[in-house]
């Protein structure tokens, strides 16, 4: 074990820290926003709506999150007329195609994890409200929100896991974050067991630090603060 | 542009069918290396031993925490001189390099079998007590009572969680390909590369992810009516 070799690495692979975090926060943000909607769409009657966000959840949920980077970083840029439209400012990026594509991910899982809070809050009490002469709006945030939160924020939590884990991908596209670093590192020292020691204690320590949030999160919404 | 995807010399779709054939062996080889191991650290943590117990909760927490490309490139990188180490204690001392198959099977085996423990761990808890109870007080070896009283519960139980499981590992198996394991992600690299047509190409492999992912889908449901015939569900 190359302890000297670990201790200088650290200091190294610590500065993908920011990108990682950075990348987390916006597509988790974006997501949890698409999410809302595709869920709603998902439960709608109107075949309309529900059809496109089943597709769109089975898509996701069925391929690799790689292919879907791939897909827009590589696949899309191929056309001459996305290069010539405003896409272009986003699509040229690797750090944009990053966020777009765990967006897109992560906000497909969340409409199921949603979609399965919505569906636990009982008809009863719904009627409930509305013969309590409760408006549609305030039935909804008065008891289908809290209900769905409540129910859905521990495999939420697990979601959050899943994307900090996810943004290790954006180092095949260049992005130099914790996973992209370590990988420099290994192929010049190679040591493969103390950097993956190194960069797997950095992940653990922010999975920890989500963890923790979600289970405070958890205790504030069933004690009836929310 | 769509005689590309056809078969012969001239098109890629012989390399690729047999990118998704190896996409198959290296997920199926994974999920089966990945319930061994499940099933090892599974009665790890329902041991009385509290090292056994905490080894394996060592190793789903960091499995499952860290990301798996990180697993990957430890494997990668680092697999071929453990492997060495190993067969030199062994008193072998000559160079050994693994495929990138085997390399494979192991890094996503070992993401896999994190997950397995945990499905295998809740589904041998959910088998009644009563049922342990019963087959000792009929005077049953421990390993027949295991065989034939509790692997076909636990089957049963734990058929949905694998099936989940099998999921993940199949879109691991894409990962492997950094690694130069030619399997669907990286043929239709290869395809797009040299054609300049990664939109069709990447497309085509989103198709033939999702033709495994819904065969597999139909596969399991078989199999976990297949398990629970005979078996009444309980009204409560």
């Amino acid at each position: 074990m190359r302890f000297e070799l670990m201790y200088e690495s650290f200091f190294e692979i610590i500065k993908g820290v920011p990108l990682t975090l950075e990348v987390v926060f916006l597509s988790t943000i974006f997501g949890l926003v698409l999410a809302v909607g595709v869920a709603l769409m998902r439960v709608s009657k109107n075949k309309f709506f529900s059809n496109p966000a089943y597709y769109f959840i089975y898509t996701i949920r069925g391929t690799p999150l790689l292919l879907q980077l791939f897909f827009i970083y590589y696949g899309l840029a191929q056309f001459t007329f996305i290069r010539e439209s405003f896409l272009w400012y986003v699509l040229e990026s690797p750090l944009f195609c990053g966020i777009l594509t765990l967006t897109l991910s992560t906000a497909a899982y969340s409409a199921e994890i949603i979609r399965g809070g919505m569906q636990s809050v009982s008809p009863g009490y719904i009627e409930a409200g509305s013969s309590m002469g409760m408006s549609k709006m305030l039935r909804l945030r008065k008891i289908i929100l809290p209900i769905t939160i409540r129910q859905a924020l521990p495999a939420y939590g697990n979601e959050l896991i899943l994307m900090v884990k996810a943004t290790s991908l954006i180092s095949i596209v260049t992005l130099m974050e914790i996973t992209g670093i370590a990988r420099t590192i290994i192929s010049k020292t190679y040591a493969p067991v103390e950097i993956f020691i190194v960069a797997g204690s950095i992940y653990l320590f922010i999975n920890f630090v989500i963890t923790r949030f979600i289970k405070y999160a958890e205790h504030k919404v069933n004690h009836g603060s929310i | 542009m769509l005689e590309l995807i056809t078969f012969g010399d001239t098109g890629w779709g012989d390399e690729l069918l047999l990118g998704m054939i190896m996409t198959i062996m290296v997920s199926t080889s994974s999920l089966a290396f990945g319930l061994v191991i499940g099933t090892l650290f599974a009665s790890f943590k329902l041991s009385n031993s509290l090292i056994l117990r905490a080894i394996a909760e060592f190793y789903t927490t960091v499995v499952r925490g860290v990301p798996e490309l990180l697993v990957i490139y430890l494997l990668f990188f680092g697999g071929g001189s453990a492997v060495m180490y190993i067969a030199k204690i062994f008193g072998y001392m000559g160079y050994i390099e693994l495929s990138p198959f085997t390399i494979g099977t192991i890094a996503v085996g070992s993401i896999s079998g994190a997950y397995s423990t945990e499905v295998i761990r809740g589904a041998i808890l959910a088998v009644p007590k009563g049922q342990f109870e019963a087959a000792k007080t009929l005077g049953m070896k421990k390993s027949i009572m295991s065989l034939k009283i509790i692997f076909p519960q636990v089957a049963r139980l734990a058929l949905p969680g694998i099936g989940n499981v099998w999921q993940v590992t199949l879109k691991d198996t894409a990962l492997i390909s950094v690694t130069g394991l030619v399997e669907i992600m990286r043929q239709s690299k290869i395809a797009a590369g040299s054609t300049h047509e990664p939109f069709l190409f990447y497309t085509v492999a989103i198709f033939l992810y999702l033709f495994i992912t819904s065969i597999s889908y139909q596969f399991f449901n078989r199999a976990e009516s297949k398990f629970s015939k005979g078996f009444v569900r309980e009204s409560s």
